[in-house]
């Protein structure tokens, strides 16, 4: 069946074609009518069989908060009253531009004076196996909530694959609706697109609170089933059952039509800035449209692209210049918002604001004194006055100080100067919310004596806990002391306010397990830390929680990364462990081999009495490791913060003056305690009487061995500042000996900043605290002893192995190679 | 002959707050960086002060910390940070399609 558009109706007004029933083509025509109602006779076209409805509204649909009723945009009297004819259930087909005519699927053909094409976007579909089984569906309109709908009546379990907004709101709706869902997500952190990794994380962990389980960098292999869709298996392995499998991975602009119609099209239908396309006589609006080389997914920009368009139908003249989104998540409860550029590079600067006790982030990213972007979590009350002060590039100078703490802080004149602001507080204000401790207490304690900061924290526990009121004691201290106040310990780094001591002690009491949790909860000033905080956290979470935390590759320092020690060529030196300085011909054997396969220019024996091979490439490690792993030998560590070497003499065995078998002991402390890593590098050594040659009066750990015993001995080193050990105590036998070295090295572990050796760290708290720790107390001993031996159980592998064998190979595998003869030849 | 572009591969075959290098033959490597939150950047992986492997270096923010002596650089222009004076060159990157590609001419400098 053919219809035609009515001749005599098309000779008095120019007949205007929509393809598209969404929010981009009905709201270019609400723009033209309120501009000229009697300009053009329009017959809109839509694919759904809906009227206009709002289709961000789809997620409050889905989690029930809304009705379909309550998202319709036009009902079917705004098309009577102005004339409009809707076509609904009927998707144009095709495109005649020569006879300016369009066919829908069901046949019906009509002509046009202008066309607009607002066909939006088709949801992206991950080309796994499985993706065409019943139960796997896209969120993009009303007939896919109707499924999930369905689906969540039934009850069971649901997948998200894609952790972005849409996939988000899903995985919400569904929670509501009753599922248990799971969320895929191939990124380290939640719309990363959007967010921080901060506030990636904070997402994430309310996410977890409400029930959901998300997982990250996880990829998806394939989806399982055989009449209907029952799981999705990851490529690791895992397998996650579900009876629904929504796909929220991205969309694409909808332009099949546009190209097969010969219209240019790049990621999008190329449009000027009155949207009109390659054919004057067709113009384009919405997400199918790319402007400027800029493709858009979310409505705001389309409201300007509408306006430019109805201009331009209606002969004004102002066009489109593109836009600046925002982005919002409509999840209930949930407070995020982000817009502009965020990275923080080129000059830019953060100024971030972290309450962890109200769950709260903000960053807002200033190069010139103009906002750029922010992201905030938790509390985005001033989104729109940040937003607008970025859209208007407005200069920021005056308030920069006030401005993170929000458009009421920074415009209220009066208390512009934090110290007034303090001053101005009662004393009966509470200061510090996580121990209840008021203004009054806080001066009190200031005036009984409490000169520092750390000094108020042991007095009265004011910014002891959270710390989100170190400003304000900072501030007390200052205007009741003047320039009496003492300089606490150095802070760990200018990310924070907190000394290296209080993370530590605030990571064992609010049980933190990752990096972005400690920043986020201790209020770091930086979005990701920098390169002294980030490999301190890490030490420090794998010290406090053996096993389960994952290591952060990315906070090491090179060497420990790459298992080697970088020199200052580029190449790499490697160490494997010999045992107690103990070789043989087999080892001697592979080291050789080695240093002639790889070509390495030296090799040199250590003061540790280890052999060190030099010079080898980024590239050959893994090989070198395979070939030294193949002769029994592992990782010396001799690259890390960790156990580097026992060393020993030969003692009884040997020689004419050993008292015990210093050797052997040494031996076996060494492969109990190899693998560990600790605050900083740790040597042994055990000699066999008092000459000492293994010289373990300048080691971490010492052990003499005399007739009656061992003489144990801590703290030294032959480092820059030579410093001799101090005596521990003298134990009977060598099972206490290496019980006592674990005791040891744990507290080591548990208590010294990170990059304190045991030198400075004992005279910094006395060697009477160490022996009261270690030779005093038998029950503390037994603990800190037994802890070592449980986080070894973890730390004992060998990284060369799992390297070798492929782990992170493309840590040494160069991405691409570029070999410029063919350029040259061009050239030439 | 290929164009303005070199397809050097995916960004997320990056590691997140990490690099990769781009050989060069007859020239220096090219380090290609990810930040936290998923940009890429390419620098000549050498150090302004005395040639350290940036690659190798701990990403953070929108810089590097050198692994020989810890200067910082920052990724988007070469500059070195805070009290240290010195420029690496910078190679122009972007993203297409989750791939990443460096310029070309640049890359050519980068070998010369
Ligand atoms: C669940 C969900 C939540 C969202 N939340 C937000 C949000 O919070 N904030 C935000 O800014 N944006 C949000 N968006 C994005 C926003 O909805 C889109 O940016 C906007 O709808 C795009 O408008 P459009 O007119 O270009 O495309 P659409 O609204 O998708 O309209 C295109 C219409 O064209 C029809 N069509 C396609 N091809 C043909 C054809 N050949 N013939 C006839 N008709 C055809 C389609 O069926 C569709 O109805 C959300 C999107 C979804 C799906
Ligand atoms: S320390 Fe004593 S036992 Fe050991 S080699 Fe020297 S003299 Fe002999
Ligand atoms: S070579 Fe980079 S800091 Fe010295």
């Amino acid at each position: 069946m053919q219809h035609q558009s009515h001749p005599a109706a098309a000779f008095e007004r120019e007949h205007l074609v929509v393809i598209g029933n969404g929010m981009a083509g009905c709201r270019a025509i609400e723009e033209l009518i309120a501009r000229d109602a009697s300009r053009y006779r329009v017959t809109i076209f839509g694919a759904e069989p809906h009227v206009n409805y709002n289709r961000i509204m789809l997620s409050p649909v889905l989690a029930g908060e809304k009705s379909f009723d309550e998202i319709v945009i036009n009902d079917r009297r705004w098309y009577a009253a102005n004339g409009i004819e809707l076509v609904t259930s009927d998707p144009v087909l095709a495109i005649d531009r020569a006879a300016r005519t369009v066919t829908a699927r069901s046949g019906r053909m009509v002509g046009y004076d202008r066309l607009l094409i607002a066909t939006g976007s088709d949801p992206f579909i991950i080309p796994v196996p499985g993706k065409d089984l019943p139960g796997v569906i896209t969120f993009r309109d009303m007939a896919d909530v109707d499924h999930m709908l369905a689906a969540a009546g039934k009850g069971g379990d649901a997948v998200v694959i894609g952790g972005g907004l849409l996939g988000l709101e899903a995985a919400h709706g569904l929670t509501l609706r009753g599922m248990k869902v799971t969320v895929i997500h191939l990124m380290p952190t939640l719309m990363e697109r959007q967010l921080d990794e901060a506030a990636g994380w904070l997402l994430k962990s309310a996410l977890e609170a409400r029930g959901q389980t998300i997982l990250t960098q996880a990829n998806t292999a394939e989806i399982v089933g055989t009449d209907a869709v029952e799981g999705v298996r990851l490529k690791d392995g895992t397998l996650i059952p579900a009876s629904l499998v929504v796909m929220a991975v991205g969309i694409r602009p909808c332009t099949a039509l546009a190209r097969d119609a010969g219209l240019a099209v790049g990621r999008g239908i190329q449009v000027d800035d009155h949207m009109v396309t390659s054919d004057p006589s067709i113009l384009a609006v919405g997400e199918c449209v790319e402007h400027d080389g800029n493709v858009y997914g979310l409505v705001a920009p389309l409201w300007d692209m509408c306006r430019a368009l109805a201009d331009g139908l209606t002969d004004s003249h102002s066009g489109y210049r593109g836009s600046v989104t925002s982005t919002k998540l409509k999840v209930a409860g949930l407070d995020v918002f982000s817009a502009g550029d965020f990275s923080g590079t080129d000059g830019a600067e953060d100024i971030v604001l972290r309450d962890a006790s109200r769950g709260i982030y903000k960053r807002v990213v200033v190069k010139d004194d103009r906002i750029v972007g922010a992201v905030l979590y938790g509390d985005t009350g001033d989104s729109g006055w940040y937003f607008d002060l970025l859209k208007r590039g407005e200069d920021i100078g005056a308030i920069r100080d006030m401005l993170i703490f929000g458009q009421a802080f920074a415009s209220g004149g009066g208390v512009a100067d934090p110290k007034a602001a303090v001053a101005a507080l009662s004393d009966t204000a509470e200061l510090c919310g996580c121990n209840g401790v008021s203004k009054g207490q806080v001066v009190a304690c200031i005036e009984a004596g409490a000169h520092s900061l750390d000094a108020v924290r042991a007095g009265c526990k004011a910014s002891a806990s959270c710390g989100s009121c170190t400003g304000i004691v900072e501030t007390l201290l200052a205007t009741t002391l003047g320039d009496a106040v003492e300089a606490g310990p150095r802070t760990m780094c200018n990310c924070t306010s907190f000394g290296h001591d209080d993370v530590r002690r605030e990571i064992v009491a609010q049980q933190m397990c990752s990096i972005p949790e400690v920043m986020q909860k201790l209020h770091w000033a930086t979005p990701d830390g920098c390169s002294s905080c980030r490999p301190a956290l890490n030490y420090y979470l794998l010290c406090a929680l053996p096993g389960d935390y994952v290591d952060d590759q990315q906070s090491r320092f090179v060497n420990e990364r790459m298992h080697a020690n970088i020199q200052k060529d580029g190449t790499y030196s490697v160490v494997p462990r010999m045992w107690g300085g103990l070789t043989n011909p087999r080892e001697l054997r592979a080291i050789a081999d080695v240093v002639e396969k790889y070509d390495a220019p030296m090799v040199k024996v250590t003061g540790g009495q280890r052999l060190d091979i030099f010079g080898i490439k980024k590239e050959d490690l893994p090989a070198v490791w395979a070939d030294l792993n193949a002769a029994g030998m592992v990782s010396g560590h001799a690259y890390g913060k960790s156990l580097r070497t026992v060393k020993t003499c030969v003692g009884s065995e040997w020689c004419r003056f050993g008292t015990q078998d210093s050797t052997g002991l040494g031996v076996k402390i060494e492969r109990m305690t190899w693998g560990s890593w600790m605050p900083h590098k740790f040597k042994i050594a055990v000699s066999g009487c008092p000459r000492n040659c293994a010289e373990a009066t300048i080691k971490d750990f010492g052990v003499v061995c005399v007739d009656s015993g061992y003489e144990l001995s801590v703290g030294g080193n032959g480092g820059i500042k030579v410093r001799a050990t101090d005596f521990l105590c003298k134990v009977a036998t060598e099972v206490e000996a290496m019980h006592y070295c674990a005791a040891f090295i744990q507290l080591y572990r548990e208590e010294a900043r990170y990059l304190e050796r045991t030198a400075p760290w004992i005279e910094r708290v006395g060697v009477e605290y160490i022996r009261a720790r270690i030779a005093d107390d038998a029950e503390g001993r037994d603990a800190l002893a037994a802890r070592f031996h449980f986080a070894q159980q973890f730390l004992q592998d060998d990284p060369w192995a799992a390297r070798a064998a492929g782990a992170e190979r493309e840590q040494h595998a160069p991405m691409a190679r570029f070999t410029p003869h063919d350029a040259t030849k061009e050239m030439a | 002959m290929t164009g303005e572009w070199l397809d050097i591969g995916w960004a997320d075959e990056i590691p997140v707050r990490g690099s990769r290098t781009v050989q060069v033959e007859g020239g220096d490597d090219i380090a290609v960086f990810r930040t936290g939150d998923g940009r890429v950047f390419a620098l000549a992986d050498r150090c302004p002060h005395k040639g350290g492997r940036l690659s190798q270096g701990i990403v953070h923010g929108g810089a590097v910390a050198c692994p020989l002596h810890n200067w910082r650089i920052a990724l988007a222009t070469g500059e070195a940070l805070g009290q240290d004076k010195g420029c690496t060159p910078v190679i122009p990157v972007k993203l297409s399609g989750g791939r990443v590609l460096i310029c070309r001419a640049s890359t050519m400098q980068a070998a010369a």
